[in-house]
């Protein structure tokens, strides 16, 4: 195992380099640098190239990404332009934000879809299959921005249940777990709805897939109970394949963070990242695609991980 | 047949096929019935889209600040949006560019793809290890980032929108390219070509293309369905196609701002159209996937 995750991290490191090389070169090639923005309408030649001074700017760009790949190094993610703040400090309260949601969302849509898709695969070609089928179809299909929009019309506007958007009520200095948990119901909700429908068509077939093998009719005539059959024998196995999934959807996960941010206004990484973008933020917007791409490749990594302890056949090596 | 070969003493080799080469797979297509519905549904949205507008003759940019956000009414079959316009003619204007647009931006992600696809998979090891850690790479940066980051430095329009997609969108068709190429580049009919002399150009387009097509047409009507959707959440985010022509994306994030007021009419047309419009084409792809035999799973 030691040596599995030793592997890949050496695996990874020309990677995420190549990575870091290629994002700095493409954010400082493009025209129209951070000082125009910061500027606005009073940008002078004289004046851009003094915050292009002061920001490094004017230094030829192969120096500029190694002091900052120096930096990164050593932890240091640089001055945020615009935010008054360091990347590293914005990156902190931001990233635990989207995290909660984006994992609090795997969580439940795993339990949903693993359910739905066994029940669907028990019961093939019941009615409740065929209308779970299509329902699941019209969901895999649904833009996620206007899953949310609908949410929020309904549950925030029309019933006043739950709040529109952000993580805490504004006038409240000390908000209570439970005033952040209300907060989170409808952005989960939206990114499980889109989730699932993916996943339990995928435990569906793969379930039907598993319970016609040999091994399942031997253990029914070994007089194994219907509940331990169906989950220690059928689903462990059907559970694999789901596993390196949800490693392969995370940039997915997070491109919808973008979105569900948005919509919620929810202060996580990828309204973070939608400003800074606005803004020309280029230690922020460096910051976030060098996490992400690191989130990524631990994301695979541990799939890899707990694919060789559900699956004892996997033998790294 | 034995008439033939009594004639002329000898064994007919040409296995000339009674019908033509995709004959069989266009025969399941057709019996398919999320065939029909796709088309259906696609149908009914271009239709919508590109034979409303001369039919309902009604600017989507004439502004009637008397007449703002209205319910649906005779006048305005679906209601009026916060400048007075006609909801009906913007969503049958913005439907055309966001399908043109969303349909242009995946044929260029699979041009892109499929020569890159093509030129590792039988392009040689060393070429293949290299290409391959590029797709790599590009998986591992969520492409939303990427798009959304181009956009905010370039002013975004129709033309750009095409090519930014199509350079972001590509790895995963290079990826199945590559897949079907290395399992086609060992059969015998490739081999015979190579022994007969063959360039590996030749080869590649002659042989491996055409055998993975229905790994190509299932993928690129996924890919359609993928970049329309990519479209409009971009114009959503308001980093996609410029005002002030109406897109479906944009005019949901509009319809964001409006929902204290429950104008409903503003939130469901652009995002019913939008779906229909994927759903169709998902089942198309679907129905296209079983009809080419491919065990082709979409990546989620």
């Amino acid at each position: 195992m030691t040596r599995l995750v030793l592997r890949r991290a050496v695996e990874a490191t020309p990677t995420l380099l190549l990575l870091t090389f290629l994002s700095f070169v493409l954010i400082h090639i493009v025209p129209g640098g951070p000082a125009t923005a910061m500027l606005g309408d009073q940008a002078t030649p004289e004046l851009v190239a003094q915050i292009n001074h002061a920001l490094g700017l004017d230094k030829p760009l192969g120096v500029q990404y190694l002091i900052w790949l120096g930096h990164l190094l050593r932890g240091d993610f640089g001055y945020a332009y615009t935010y008054h703040e360091t990347v590293l400090r914005l990156i902190i309260t931001n990233l635990p934000r989207t995290l909660t949601l984006v994992v609090t969302a795997i969580a439940i849509s795993h339990l949903i879809a693993i359910a739905v898709g066994i029940y669907q695969a028990t019961h093939r070609n019941s009615w409740l299959d065929h209308v779970l089928t299509g329902a699941v179809y019209f969901l895999y299909s649904m833009p996620s921005f206007w899953l949310g929009i609908i949410l929020v019309s309904i549950f925030a506007y029309k019933t006043g249940w739950l709040p529109a958007g952000g993580i805490t009520n504004p006038t409240d200095a000390h908000p209570s777990l439970g005033a952040r948990a209300v907060h989170l119901v409808l952005p989960v909700a939206t990114l499980v709805l889109l989730t699932v429908a993916g996943w339990s068509r995928y435990v569906r077939s793969s379930m039907i897939e598993a319970l016609v093998q040999d091994y399942i009719r031997t253990a029914e005539a070994k007089g194994v109970s219907r509940g331990r059959l169906l989950v220690r024998h059928a689903f462990k196995n059907a559970l694999l394949p789901l596993i390196t999934l949800v490693g392969l959807s995370l940039p997915i996960l997070f491109s919808g963070a973008v979105i569900i941010e948005t919509v919620f206004n929810y202060p996580g990484m990828g309204l973070l990242f939608w400003d800074a973008a606005g803004s020309r933020d280029y230690p922020v917007l460096l910051g976030i695609v060098v996490i992400v791409g690191v989130l990524t490749v631990l994301g695979n990594l541990l799939a890899d991980v707990l694919y060789g302890w559900a699956d004892p056949r996997i033998q790294y090596d | 047949m034995s008439a033939e070969r009594a004639a002329t003493g000898r064994v007919a080799l040409r296995a000339a096929p009674a019908e033509g080469r995709y004959a069989r797979n266009w025969k399941t297509l057709r019996r398919h019935p999320l065939t029909w519905a796709g088309a259906a549904g696609l149908g009914f949205i271009a239709g919508l889209c590109f034979l409303g507008p001369p039919v309902y003759q009604t600017a989507p940019t004439a502004v009637d600040i008397l007449h703002t956000l209205r319910p649906p009414s005779a006048a305005h079959p679906l209601g009026t949006d916060e400048l007075g316009r006609d909801v009906l003619s913007r969503l049958m204007v913005g439907g055309q560019l966001s399908l043109e647009v969303g349909f242009a931006a995946a044929m260029t992600s699979l041009v892109i793809g499929i020569a890159y696809g093509l030129a590792a998979g039988y392009g040689g090891r060393w070429a293949d290890t290299v290409m391959m850690r590029v797709v790599d790479l590009l998986r591992a940066v969520p492409g939303l980032f990427l798009l959304l980051f181009v956009n905010s430095v370039f002013k975004p329009s129709a033309a750009l929108l095409v090519v930014l997609i199509g350079f972001v969108a590509w790895h995963p068709v290079s990826r199945l390219v590559r897949a079907e190429v290395l399992s086609l580049r060992e059969r015998t009919y490739v081999e015979a070509s190579v022994a007969a002399g063959a360039s590996r150009l030749r080869v590649a387009l002659r042989h491996l293309l055409p055998n993975a097509v229905g790994t190509i047409v299932v993928t690129a009507t996924f890919g359609i369905a993928d970049a329309v959707l990519l479209v409009a959440a971009l114009s959503f985010l308001g980093l996609g196609l410029p005002p002030p022509a109406p897109n479906w994306g944009a005019m949901l994030a509009t319809s964001m701002s409006y929902l204290p007021q429950n104008a409903w009419w503003l939130v469901y047309p652009p995002g019913v159209a939008l779906l229909i419009a994927i759903v169709s084409v998902n089942f198309l792809g679907d129905a296209l996937r079983e009809a080419f035999d491919t065990r082709l799973r979409r990546d989620l």
